[in-house]
């Protein structure tokens, strides 16, 4: 049936492109990608350990054991990841990364699948229950990136509509908000399920004339700004930094009641913005006492929001892989790391 | 030879004794006992043997429910008697043929013998021994060694070749690859497939095909071998090469054979014994020339109208008794030669056919009675 | 066959009864609607009771997880070996291996495609990723297979255990796996473990089906003719059932390595490593090159494994091998020094990372090409979105919202019991039941409008497309290589592109899922029109029909049945991306799965809104299931 084509017409056309993107890539290299059995494999050179090399190399022994980062489904987490993983090599450990979800990766506490969460948006519920409850995880403190959340507009409205900056003019331009998915009220872009969110509350309780439509995923929400940038159309919605389409296009956040200690107590009726989060190191516990000085690097890990969104930046928009980036970053920034690195 | 269950049936008056189609109302069947005595040994005797399908299974038989009609049954309980209160032995050596139309219930009585369809009610007797009470490894055994069955599609294997299909029942039973193919190729050689031995059952044709399922039930040298209708899925030339092949085979390997087919000519042809079935109950066995010239009952005669009678009746059914005055230079001819045969002998003589059996003279056929045979008339006595 | 009984039956006078019969009750649902309107509607509560209970429930499990804990360390060791065997065999070993299994199953074409193929895998830089993939995949196929096989075997030989077998199967498939991704991390936590059972779940009953059918095919006469030799049911079994049943077994294999590919890239999701990470990541950084190169990995793996699995099913016949020319021994010879070629250049040089010699990608031709496209046909897409939306969405979308809950299911349960008999409308009341018990009616009717206007474009465009492509045999050529990739590819591929035409809205999930469900409704459409038997239309035009004449009055009514299934087919595939569209703005059931997956606290609310999916599956299922048709095509073992 379906399989005397399946395999041969897609296949070869396929295999033909690749030829092709593969000599534009590699220009210059004769070597066809097809025949890869045949030929010849280039032999690295082991690579010489240690951290006190020149340039950045991300390698080194492996024998000191291994630690497994967790990589939040954020760029920026990807950033301080590559930054610490390439150190930690060059320290002589090897180094495992898992990409999950925020509250999947606390799970991995228990299963002893993460030693090291970078890069926590504070989480109560998680934190009570695996820190205080379970002792399973212990804080490492904050590693110096502040999170801000709140309701941005793209830049090219604020240019046009000065005043929408503040949440008391935005039902002045609830009409420019609607969408067909907002019906007779403005669209409120809400978040990716798995970020901490009370928009809905928010806009109930500050009485505005939006409705909330859910984008579903992170990637709907930057495809959405991004488009909103682009073709100069009309978007409001929940967002935050650090991010690194804070770098690509201008965002400008909506001035919202401030928020104070304990006005968002109750999630039924806040009223204010959400907090700044001092974002912070959660590390697994059994990891921590047995850990050398592998533990004491994460403990002291701990860098700016202008560091991670740069890292960032160079892995979406500067076609670097992670590696490439964090080698980039390590070879400008020493003094910031130089700090981390274990003493003697 | 006994019928028991469904309409009256009456005696065939002329019959030669030895397959009497007795007369018994619809549930008083004749006992065993009486039957053996009239029959001598058989290799296989059924006796009250029922099968009914449907949720009534084992509500019917013994209530007034089971001398309902099958049609009534079925409206009534919603379940079919496939098989009604069937009685009848088959010798040693025979071909005992069931026949009736597609819905009668001869492949199901066929498969109540070994039990691939379990009976109801009733008993099948291999050589005195009950199948029905039969264990499932002794009836295992039964079916590996006694019994083989030839059927309608074949039933080969297709992904294994001509010669490992025809030793399917020996490997079964456990024997070795080599003995296996030994008698493989032997059972080949007498169906004339010894030269198809590797190829696959798809390479043949139909009747090669069954020639390799004749085979198979071969191999394993069984004394009983079962037919369900075997050549109605194959051409007419080819039906008929098979059934010599049939009688020919029979003549050579003498098994007891009972064979199933809703081909009235091929019954009479191929049948020492024939039991005509309908909806469920036999309505006659006999001998062919009793079917034929002594139909059971309106059925049967309208079944056996188009047969030509001078082809299957013998000489023993137009005889009339010798007169004093009948001439005795008339050739001399036994009562079981079909008329047919004696078309030739009579159209040579002025004279009388003298029928003689063991030197005895039984009778005497005139051209009155042999033309009026082939005319398909009864002869005014 | 329901349908057809009732419609046969009627003469004509009761026919305009019937007509006005239904006019009246439309009629008199409209004067219900408009009076009611607003009232008796069940709105929304994240803090409904269940949703609470079902967090307790998670947090016992929680607190008793240690008994599964040797499940977890088995499936977890399981595909530890798979990883060392593919890891020491290396690349070239890898390379070798597939195409000395290529050559002796299927000859040098599929050794080529297989080598040719792997190396393109390394190539795109994906090779750990692809053998990531592969090992879990292996792992979750060899499970699904000792529970499907053994189980198909017995569902094919007793008609009660298919019976009973039957609902829980159902079941299993329409689940949208998202939601059941938490039960199974609750249970088994994250990582390698709790993928691959996620993974067999999902391709299990694809194989008990599958199996179950091949064993049922099995013709009665050689049961009965082997049993008539004496041979005992283990002999029926090995000698008879297994040998007979290889083809439809080798389906079964084949389907279920094709679904565990699939599904095993969903599960990087909890925490699994390979291909579905490299897509998440590319996800997030809205980099639908590097998405592509990813997904393009996949559909490669599935080319190859469906193109050995095939082979192997063919050589496994002996008839076909022994009709292969060619002495046997030269095969397994050059076999064995592919193997062996792959294994010594290890010794010669490093074999642990592919070569970036013969790096090559796609990403950035197909970041241009879609930046282009979606910047220029943008304010088209937008439009068209707005016009579906406006016109069709939300109004259907808010007579199902806003009309009294009780109106709907009358009107839904006299459908179905119109179009498929009383036995339906009764489990189509059930279902209403339930998710009106599940607290979740708001939701399921926003779903409901969004699933009901997908499967409409879907049938749409499936139709004309299936008849063209059933008319023209060289547009079918065409056509099915790009079916065959939009089946393997999976969604998050198209997700972005999608996103940047339409923004993040309903419409777009219907887009999305317009995509994936669509190849199997042209495939049915095509295979139902072709299937119109020769004779009938050589006698419609031998009576001088045109063209336009036979497929009107021959071909599409002769292949209603096959257009049914395909109907059906479509409802329960648009159905199944719920879930991914609300990744992309469907919001709803899909929404409620995502966040109870994501957040803790609304764990119960996801995991009722997986089983409203189930019930809203079952309910369409059945209103269309009309004809049987799905049972007479033989997609379901049990009738």
């Amino acid at each position: 049936m379906r399989h005397s084509t399946f395999g041969r017409g897609l296949a070869l056309s396929l295999v033909a492109l690749v030829l092709v993107a593969g000599c534009a890539q590699s220009s210059g290299s004769t070597a066809k990608p097809a025949e890869s059995e045949g030929a010849g494999a280039t032999a690295e050179a082991s690579a010489g350990a240690g951290g006190g090399a020149e340039a950045a190399t991300c390698q080194g022994s492996g024998d000191k054991g291994t630690v497994q980062l967790m990589i939040n489904q954020w760029v920026g987490a990807e950033a301080n990841v590559a930054v610490a993983a390439c150190l930690l090599k060059q320290m002589g450990y090897d180094v495992k990364t898992n990409t999950l979800a925020e509250e999947v990766a606390w799970q991995g506490f228990s299963t002893g699948e993460v030693d090291v969460i970078l890069e926590n948006w504070g989480h109560p519920d998680l934190e009570q229950k695996y820190i205080t409850d379970e002792k399973l995880a212990v804080d490492a403190g904050p590693m110096g990136v502040t999170g801000i959340i709140g309701w941005y507009v793209p830049g090219w409205m604020v240019e046009k509509y000065p005043d929408i900056t503040d949440w008391n003019n935005l039902n002045k331009y609830a009409d420019l908000f609607k969408t067909s998915e907002s019906g007779d009220k403005g669209q409120f872009l809400g978040a990716d399920p798995t970020f901490v969110q009370y928009d809905e509350a928010l806009i109930a309780n500050l009485g505005l004339d939006y409705k909330v439509v859910f984008s579903g995923s992170e990637a709907a929400s930057i495809t959405a700004f991004q488009q909103a940038e682009k073709n100069q159309t009309p978007l409001i919605g929940y967002f935050y930094d650090p991010q690194w389409l804070q770098n690509e296009i201008k965002l400008v956040q909506v001035k919202l009641p401030a928020w104070t200690e304990g006005c968002d107590a109750d999630l039924k009726k806040v009223a204010c913005d959400y907090p700044p989060y001092v974002l912070n190191k959660i590390v697994r516990a059994a990891w921590m006492d047995q850990g050398g000085d592998a533990v004491d690097f994460i403990k002291k890990f701990s860098w700016a929001n202008s560091d991670q969104n740069e890292v960032a930046d160079y892995i979406t928009n500067g076609n670097m892989t992670a590696e490439e980036a964090a080698k980039k970053w390590i070879d400008a920034h020493p003094d910031t790391w130089k700090a981390w690195m274990p003493q003697g | 030879m006994t019928v028991a269950g469904g309409p009256v049936v009456p005696a065939a008056a002329t019959s030669d004794g030895a397959a009497t189609g007795g007369a018994a109302g619809a549930s008083a069947a004749v006992t065993a006992a009486a039957v053996a005595s009239a029959a001598g040994s058989p290799a296989i005797a059924v006796r009250d043997l029922w099968k009914i399908f449907g949720p009534a299974e084992n509500k019917i038989i013994g209530t007034p429910d089971a001398e309902l009609s099958a049609s009534d049954v079925r409206l009534k309980t919603g379940s079919t008697v496939a098989v009604r209160a069937a009685t009848f032995d088959v010798q040693p050596g025979e071909v005992f043929v069931v026949m009736g139309l597609s819905g009668s219930g001869k492949s199901t009585l066929v498969r109540c013998l070994t039990r691939l369809i379990e009976p109801t009610q009733g008993q099948v007797l291999l050589d005195g021994e009950d199948i029905l009470k039969a264990d499932a490894k002794r009836l295992r055994e039964l079916r590996r060694r006694r019994f083989a069955m030839v059927f309608q599609h074949f039933g080969l294997l297709p992904h294994r070749r001509v010669i490992d299909n025809v030793a399917f029942g020996l490997e079964i039973r456990g024997e070795g690859k080599a003995e296996r193919h030994r008698r493989a190729i032997e059972m080949l050689d007498l169906v004339g497939l010894d030269s198809h031995a590797w190829d696959y059952p798809d390479q043949l044709s139909g009747g090669m095909q069954q020639r390799v399922g004749l085979a198979r039930a071969l191999a394993v040298d069984p004394e009983v071998m079962l037919f369900d209708e075997p050549f109605s899925a194959l051409d007419p030339l080819i039906r008929r090469d098979m059934q010599n092949e049939v009688l020919r085979l029979h003549h050579e390997v003498g098994k007891t054979m009972v064979f199933i087919t809703h081909d009235l000519a091929e019954a009479l042809k191929l049948g020492d014994h024939v039991a005509i079935m309908r909806a469920g109950s036999i309505v006659q066995i006999g001998r062919p020339e009793e079917i034929v010239g002594s139909p059971a009952d309106d059925y049967v005669r309208d079944f056996v109208q188009d047969v030509p009678r001078s082809h299957v009746l013998t000489l023993r059914w137009v005889m009339r008794e010798p007169r004093d005055d009948d001439p005795v230079d008339g050739p001399e001819l036994p009562p079981d030669t079909v008329i047919r045969a004696a078309v030739h002998v009579a159209s040579a003589t002025e004279s009388p056919i003298r029928v003689v059996e063991d030197g005895r003279l039984v009778g005497v056929v005139d051209r009155v009675q042999i033309l009026a045979a082939i005319a398909g008339t009864e002869p005014d006595a | 066959m329901t349908t057809v009984r009732a419609r046969l039956s009627v003469p004509s006078s009761a026919a305009t009864s019937r007509r006005a019969l239904i006019v009246g009750g439309a009629v008199v649902a409209a004067v219900l609607f408009i009076v009611f309107r607003g009232q008796w509607t069940l709105p929304h509560d994240d803090d409904y009771g269940l949703f609470r209970t079902l967090n307790g429930i998670r947090d016992a499990v929680e607190s008793n997880r240690s008994v599964l804990e040797p499940i977890r360390a088995g499936v977890a060791g399981l595909v530890g070996i798979f990883d060392q065997v593919l890891a020491s065999l290396g690349w070239p070993g890898v390379i070798g291996a597939a195409a000395a299994i290529g050559l002796i199953f299927g000859g040098w074409r599929v050794a080529l495609l297989a080598a040719v193929g792997f190396g393109i895998l390394g190539s795109l830089g994906l090779w750990e990723s692809s053998m990531a993939v592969l090992s879990m995949m292996l792992a979750a196929v060899l499970i699904a297979l000792g529970i499907g096989l053994p189980l198909g075997i017995a569902a094919g030989r007793s008609q009660r255990l298919a019976s009973a077998l039957s609902p829980v199967l159902d079941f299993m498939q329409i689940m949208p796996t998202l939601a059941y991704l938490t039960p199974i991390t609750l249970l088994f936590l994250i990582g390698v473990a709790p993928s691959v059972i996620a993974t067999l779940i999902f391709a299990v009953p694809a194989a008990i089906r599958i199996t179950a059918l091949g064993i049922r095919g099995v013709p009665a006469t050689i049961i009965e003719a082997a049993r008539s030799l004496g041979a005992t049911e283990r002999q029926v079994l090995v000698k008879v059932l297994l040998p007979l049943s290889r083809r439809p077994v080798g389906l079964a294999i084949n389907q279920t390595i094709m679904l565990a590919l699939s599904m095993v890239v969903i599960t990087s999701l909890i925490g699994a490593p390979g291909l579905g990470r490299n897509l998440q990541n590319a996800l997030s950084k809205v980099d639908v090159g590097a998405s592509f190169d990813a997904g393009l990995a996949i559909v490669i793996l599935a080319i190859i494994l469906d193109r050995l699995t095939y082979a192997a099913g063919e050589w496994a016949d002996p008839r076909e091998r022994a009709a292969r020319s060619g002495p046997r021994w030269v095969t397994i010879g050059v076999a064995l020094a592919l193997v062996g070629i792959g294994l010594a250049i290890p010794l010669v040089a490093d074999a642990t990372t592919f070569p970036d010699t013969f790096a090559a990608s796609f990403r950035e031709p197909v970041n241009v090409a879609v930046e282009w496209f979606t910047d220029t046909f943008h304010a088209v897409t937008i439009g068209l979105k707005d016009v579906v939306t406006n016109l069709v969405l939300n109004p259907l979308e808010s007579v199902l919202v806003t009309a009294p809950w009780w109106l709907v299911v009358a009107a839904l349960t006299t459908v179905a019991w119109y179009v498929s008999g009383g036995r339906a409308a009764i489990i189509v009341s059930f279902c209403f039941a339930f998710i009106i018990g599940l607290g979740l009616w708001e939701h399921s009717m926003v779903t409901l409008a969004n699933v009901v206007i997908g499967t409409l474009i879907t049938l749409g465009i499936g139709l004309i497309v299936g008849i063209l492509s059933a008319r023209h045999d060289r547009f079918r050529a065409f056509l099915r290589p790009i079916l065959d990739a939009a089946q393997t590819l999976p969604a998050f591929v198209y997700l972005i592109p999608a996103l940047a035409l339409f923004n993040p809205t309903r419409f777009t999930a219907i887009v999305a899922a317009v995509i994936y469900a669509l190849p199997p409704v042209i495939r049915l459409v095509d295979v139902g029109i072709r299937g119109v038997s020769g004779t009938v239309i050589e006698a419609a035009t031998a009576s001088g029909a045109t063209g336009r004449q036979v497929l009107w009055k021959v071909q599409l009514p002769m292949s209603r049945h096959a257009l049914l299934l395909a109907a059906n087919q479509g409802i329960v595939m648009v159905l199944s991306m719920v879930v991914i569209g609300a990744l992309v703005g469907a919001g709803a059931l899909g929404y409620d799965v995502i966040t109870g997956f994501a957040q803790g606290k609304d764990f119960g609310k996801g995991l009722a809104a997986g089983i409203a999916i189930v019930l809203l599956g079952i309910l369409l299922d059945r209103i269309t299931q009309a004809a049987g048709a799905r049972r007479q095509a033989g997609m379901e073992t049990a009738g």
